[in-house]
This record gives structure tokens, sequence and C-alpha cells, in this order.
């Protein structure tokens, strides 16, 4: 069970501990009275924690409320169907350019193999009230990804960091046939986005996981080692400036 | 917030003054996070720090074994009732599908400090979305559960959907996504954990004709957190 201030009130804790005994602090700014800079800058460093699912290159946005690349239990938009399906995160990345909440966005070079990581630096004016969202396709299933929404970094002090660990969604845009030919990743090289929307749940939901050939699925390409649970990757998250 | 802090020390002295349980106005609402489990009526319960639906390690109670093999709140709603618990019953209108969230529900917490929310997840054989005893904050504000499945430990997992949902009979009440199979053998005829514990997840198979199970491992599997709850303190 998670409060969702938990980390903003540990991040308060030194500075103001009143807040903290008082809880529930929400986008309040504490200093408020002292004319302070709004720029922000953050270092974003998100690991692979899986078994043998390598993340397609990571998409990362800054942003003030207004963003969404995708809400629980709605229908992902095409952008996040590409990237959930394919790897490929320009859709979304643009959709983030072309918003007017977005402070600043950055794609990863190139996908992150388990147990490695990818950082990127984020950094805006004006940025009191930044959020942060990120997201990667696991890329040995039909339509997994991972990310985080719209996460409230208002309350992180310089010099504090964050962790969190991230679920595995389903986009609900391909049904997990596991089959030759649907996975573009090396489990596959098979096809990744195409515009059919033929899941069981046209909703974004937590992944149920891959079953694979060694646990009764004859027809998938996908054995034991591709199997995962969540958490499948962790970011972490440190205010700089 | 921001006024409390202004006004320093006494305003400190009031929010303190407050934390033993008073009314309350809040509203609760669960949404279903799994691809392909449905939940059963939903029943969300303001209670007090002596009542507990369920605790991992212990046996469930009968009520708690209604509940969570066949879907029937109404053995847990009688207990609650008893403690002067303030309970909301069914306020999605039914079963909750997969990636839906349930209305907001209102309630007024009266001198009821904790949440508790049930629901069955189909199809299973016992297993159940579960929050038991959160301390509700007096801070206004929203706040989020993540919740995960559990097994009621009190039906052997065989994966028969033949529709048996009394206490005690064996099998699967039904999987009303209507993807379930018939004429399994049954997955396994006893459970060795008999104890509320977290839910294994479905087994499986391919085999909508047969097999050991009538459940789909394409379909009926999940991961936890398998919902979540929000609440909002006013």
């Amino acid at each position: 069970m998670i409060k969702s201030n938990d980390y903003k009130s540990l991040a308060f804790a030194t500075l103001v501990s009143t807040v903290v005994v008082l809880g529930g602090c929400h986008n309040n700014d504490s200093s408020s009275t002292t004319p302070a800079s709004t720029k922000r800058t953050f270092t974003v460093v998100v690991s692979n924690i899986t078994a043998n699912q390598p993340m397609s290159p990571i998409g990362v946005v800054l942003h003030d409320l207004g963003f969404h690349a995708w809400i629980d239990g709605q229908a992902a938009s095409t952008s996040l169907e590409m990237m959930a399906e394919g790897g490929d995160n320009s859709a979304l990345l643009a959709d983030a350019t072309a918003n007017t909440a977005t402070l600043d966005s950055e794609g990863g070079a190139g996908p992150v193999a388990p147990g490695g990581s990818g950082e990127f630096t984020l950094s805006a004016d004006n940025a009191a009230a930044a959020r942060l969202t990120l997201f990667s396709m696991l890329v040995n299933t039909n339509d997994a990804f991972t990310g985080l929404h719209a996460y409230d970094l208002s309350s992180l002090a310089v010099g504090q960091s964050i962790s969190l660990d991230l679920p595995a969604y389903d986009a609900g845009t391909e049904k997990n046939t596991e089959a030759q030919g649907t996975i573009p990743g090396p489990a596959d090289g098979g096809e990744g986005f195409n515009t059919a929307r033929d899941d069981i749940t046209s909703k974004v939901t937590i992944h149920p996981g891959v079953v694979t050939m060694d646990d009764g699925l004859a027809s998938s390409v996908l054995d034991q080692s591709h199997r995962f649970d969540n958490p499948v990757a962790r970011v972490s998250i440190t205010r700089t400036e | 917030m921001i006024k409390n802090i202004m006004l320093g020390s006494s305003a400190l002295m009031l929010a303190l003054s407050t934390s033993v349980a008073q009314a309350q106005q809040i509203t609760v609402s669960v949404q279903n996070l799994t691809h392909g489990i449905t939940f059963t009526p939903l029943l969300i319960s303001a209670h007090n720090d002596s009542t507990q639906l369920f605790q991992t390690g212990m046996a469930a109670s009968s009520e708690l074994q209604m509940m969570a093999e066949g879907g029937d709140i109404s053995g847990l709603k009688t207990v609650l009732d008893a403690a002067n618990a303030t309970t909301v019953m069914d306020p999605a209108g039914g079963l909750l599908g997969p990636g839906d969230k349930s209305p907001d529900a209102a309630m007024d917490t009266g001198s009821n400090g904790y949440l508790s929310v049930v629901a069955m997840m189909l199809p299973t054989n016992d297993g159940f979305i579960g929050v038991s005893g959160w301390k509700i904050p007096t801070a206004p504000g929203t706040y989020m559960i993540r919740v995960n499945g559990y097994d009621a430990g009190t039906e052997a997992n065989d994966e028969i959907i033949n529709g048996a949902g009394a206490p005690g009979m064996p099998g699967i009440p039904a999987a009303p996504g209507g993807n379930g199979g018939m004429n399994a053998s049954g997955v396994t005829g006893t459970d060795s954990n008999t104890m509320v514990h977290i839910h294994r997840g479905n087994l499986g198979d391919t085999d909508p004709m047969g097999g050991v199970s009538d459940v789909d491992s394409r379909i009926h599997r999940w991961l936890n957190p398998v919902a979540r709850v929000t609440v909002t303190v006013q």
C-alpha cells in the first residue's frame, strides 16, 4: 500500500517536519515566500530489471499537468500503440513536443538490455510544478510496456532523489498470442506495429505476464527466460537544480 | 495545508487532536487493473480497529469464504453492521470488468477510522482483491492504494468452471468474459496453505475442451497489482 505523496513527504521531511505531521500535502510550494528560481533540472536513470526483456529506446517527458501518454483503463492512442507494439517512441515524443504542457523531452539512443540502464537529463525554466512521464516497450512481447505516468516532482528538493518501481502494462491493442512473426524483439524478429486492434481488452491495464512455450503455450516463440513479474523497471530521479 | 502551517503551533495542535477517529466524508473508487479478470460486486467499508475482514497467515472467516468462493458479500455486511461500520455494497452495479473503474462511493465514516475493500476475482476458485484495515488519513487529499490478489485458502484451485459458488463446493462459479473452457480434469485437488495468502495466480491451459484447467492461460493470468483503490478525504 502506498500513499501517493509518500515520496514527497520524505522530500519535505528535513526542512519542514510539521508538514509531514500534518500530512497529505499536495501541490503547495512551502517556499513560496522566497523568490526562488523555478528552473529545475532532473537526472533520470531507468534500469531494466527483467531477466530477458530488452527495453526499447526510452522516452522521457518533463511536463506540467495536461500531458497523458496513456490513462489506465482507457484505450491507447495510436502513438502509444506504435510504442507498445513496435518500440517506436517517435510519435509519443512528437505528441509531447506538440503539447503546451511539455517542458522538456528526450528519447533514448538505443534499447536498454536486461541489467542495463539509460540516463537522461531534463531541464526547464518555470518548472516548479513539473511532472515526469516515461515509457518503453518490453520488446519480447506483443504489446507490453513499462512507464511512469505524470509523476509529480514539485516537492523534490535540490540534491534529493527518489526511486520508484515500475510495473508492466498491457496496451490493450494486440492480442498476446506470442506467435511467430508477431513480436519485434530478438526472441522473434517479427512484426512491430500494425493498426489492427484484436486484444481481449481494449484498455490499458496491468500486463498479465507471458505464458511461453515452456508453460504450455505450444504456439509461443517465447521461452521461460522471457517470463517477468512486477516490477520490471526501476527509475531513480534526482533533482540537481 | 499551507494555511495550517502559517497559523503555526495552534493549528498543529488542532491537527494532532483530530487524529482520533472522527466523522469524515470520504469517497472511494476501485479500478480493476487486470487484463482479463472480472470482479464480483464490491464491498467497501469503514470500520473500527477491532474489526478485520481478513488477515494474511490467518484462516478466512466463513463470511470471507462466502465472498471469495462465490462473490456473496451479504455475510460480511452482517458482520460489519454488527460493528456499526459504514458499508457500501456494489457501487459498480454488478461486475467490474478489466480496466473498469467503479463510480465514487461517498461515505460518512462516523467513528470508524479503518477502510476495507473486497471482491472475488473471476474466474478463480477462491481468489479475491483485498484491502484490510487501511487507516484512513485525517488530512484532506487523494490517496491511492495498490491492491494485491489474495487466495482465501478455503478451496483447492482446481480451475474447473462448474458453476459452484457455495462455500465448500469445489469449482469456479463462472468466467464472465465467456472465454472459459470445459471438461477440465482439474489442476489440483488440495491446497497446502489453508490460511489467507497472496494468490499464486491461475495456471490455466490452452485447451477449451479439456486439459487440466477450464481457465485460459492466455487470458486469465494476472500479475499484481490487480486493482487500485482511490480514496479522497474531504
